[in-house]
């Protein structure tokens, strides 16, 4: 068997007093999707973050392609991307502008017709002469998307990507994450508040709170281990505080 | 892998030319301060040599030499910071921080928008300096090259200490980051010399790559042979103030990456 794509162990990040990730280990194998789930303050973000190199960790270990992220971070982040609800590509330029700067950024050689290629691949293309910073929610999270799919990454982050869609628009989204993530093979690592969105785009879900994991495994598992008929139900039982000492204990 | 060289360079170089042509009032803003500066203080020396005693004195025409040359310095510094500041801005900052890109490779990025900003605004202040005061910046002849060399150096400098600061403080920064090179100006001697100021300024001034090289210009205006003297003190500080600049920018970097504070300046 191949090794995992990623491998993260006993990862800690402590901000002063408050330690925000406590102890995180998982892996992602090739093609997987993983959706981190939990409440507010869980350590999601955070933990995105350190697989991005944006933050240091406190301790533990991060395995990418089989390189530790530390000594290799440029070479891993070339075969990675990222995209958020939080982030945005600059809005004074257009939209191809953009592209083609983040292309280059990405060292990408046949950059005009790569970016062209993307651009149709989200139904964007009619987009291209347009000031980003103009674009609808809906139409930014596209192109953000395409700039994540730039470089052809092996490795994907999304952190809410469908944060303040429409119910319309996020099911489009998520369809197109979906086919693309088939046809190319990335492996991804998905945060959202939307339990629909995790239901159907995740393979595996990871469950955080407080930094710590409380549950792994496909969504289906997870229902079937808290006795529940769905992931929402599941969710607010673990945010509420009631179902920590059994999965503790586990 | 499919990278070609400097792609990353060019990619940052690329994105400030798509900003300045793409907007017209971006491109009139990069025109407008140096253009408006050289006016008031070109009016100035020809007033003050209207009422001074006697042939126009050198220390007027010294002040059109060292409007031309501040520009090339504050230009270089804004290159750097404002390249910076406005990811942060256009709230892009993360985009770039997770791209392949090394932080030297970023840093000579937005020295090249620097250096390219010069090279626009410089020639068209010059030109106006020639034809409204007869200021002839040529008359400097092979010794621009150094003059423009350290001050772009040295604006480098202040670019990456000012990009520092924000990424320690954050917003509450920004406001001292652009205002940077205005801070420097009194110390630096731009209209006059270092021996104006008092005692206690004076090693402030020497310690600035800047000040040596608006000393050695009037050095030059006056025909005295102590000019490439000066500018070889300039360079070697030029050489100190790089150094620490590029450690302290590699140091702050260590404590944002550590803090989160990449992620909080990016997003707040
Ligand atoms: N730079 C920082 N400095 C101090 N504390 C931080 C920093 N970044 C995050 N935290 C804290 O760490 C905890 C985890 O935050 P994080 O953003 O990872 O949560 P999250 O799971 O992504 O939450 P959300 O669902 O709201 O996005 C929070 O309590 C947050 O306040
Ligand atoms: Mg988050």
């Amino acid at each position: 068997m191949p090794p995992p794509l990623l491998t993260v162990q006993n990862l800690v990040k402590d901000f002063g007093e408050f330690r925000a990730v406590d102890g995180v280990s998982f892996a992602l194998e090739r093609g997987e999707i993983l959706g981190l789930l939990g409440p507010n303050g869980a350590g999601k973000t955070t933990v995105m973050n350190m697989l991005l190199g944006l933050i240091s960790a406190s301790s533990g270990r991060i395995e990418i392609f089989g390189q530790s992220l530390e000594s290799h971070r440029i070479e891993i982040l070339r075969r990675m991307n990222f995209s958020s609800a939080y982030t945005s590509l600059p809005g004074n330029l257009l939209v191809r502008q953009n592209l083609a700067v983040f292309a280059m950024l990405y060292g990408i050689r046949d950059w005009r017709s790569r970016v062209r290629e993307t651009m149709e691949r989200f139904g964007v293309a009619a987009l291209a002469d347009r000031i980003t910073g103009h674009l609808s929610a809906g139409e930014a999270t596209r192109v953000n998307l395409c700039k994540a799919f730039l470089n052809r990454p092996e490795l994907l982050l999304l952190d809410e990507p469908t944060a303040s869609l429409d119910p319309d628009v996020v099911d489009k989204v998520r369809t197109l994450i979906r086919d693309t993530q088939r046809e190319s093979g990335t492996s991804i690592i998905y945060t959202s508040h939307n339990m629909q969105d995790i239901e159907l785009v995740c393979d595996r879900v990871l469950f955080l709170h407080r930094g710590r994991v409380i549950r792994m495994g496909t969504p289906d598992e997870i229902k079937a281990s808290f006795d529940s008929a769905s992931l929402e139900d599941v969710f607010i039982r673990i945010a509420r505080g009631g179902d920590l000492q059994i999965a503790g204990d586990q | 892998m499919n990278a070609f060289p400097f792609s990353a360079i060019t990619g940052i170089v690329l994105r400030y030319f798509y900003l300045y042509t793409r907007n017209g009032l971006r491109a009139f803003e990069l025109f407008f301060w140096p253009l408006n500066t050289l006016l008031v203080w070109g009016f100035l020396t020809r007033y003050l040599s209207q009422t001074g005693p006697g042939e126009v004195a050198l220390p007027v025409t010294f002040l059109l030499g060292g409007v031309l040359l501040w520009d090339v310095q504050f230009r270089a510094t804004q290159g750097v910071s404002v390249s910076f500041l406005e990811d942060v801005w256009t709230r892009n900052l993360l985009n770039v921080f997770v791209a392949p890109v090394r932080t030297w490779e970023l840093v000579a990025g937005f020295c090249a928008v620097g250096f390219l900003r010069v090279l626009i605004t410089v020639p068209v202040l010059s030109l106006m300096a020639f034809a409204a005061f007869q200021f002839n910046i040529l008359d400097f002849n092979f010794w621009l090259i150094p003059f423009f060399g350290n001050l772009l150096l040295f604006g480098w400098s202040m670019g990456m200490l000012a990009n520092a600061l924000v990424l320690r403080w954050g917003q509450a920064a920004e406001g001292l980051s652009w205002a940077l090179p205005f801070l420097l100006q009194p110390f630096t001697a731009v209209y006059y010399t270092v021996e104006t100021l008092p005692g206690f300024l004076q090693p402030v001034a020497l310690a600035l790559p800047s000040s040596h090289v608006f000393e050695a210009m009037r050095h030059a205006m006056a025909g005295e042979d102590r000019v490439g003297q000066g500018l070889g003190v300039a360079f070697g500080l030029n050489l100190l103030w790089l150094a620490t600049a590029g450690m302290v920018m590699h140091w702050v970097l260590g404590i944002a990456r550590e803090k989160g504070l990449l992620t909080k300046v990016a997003t707040q």
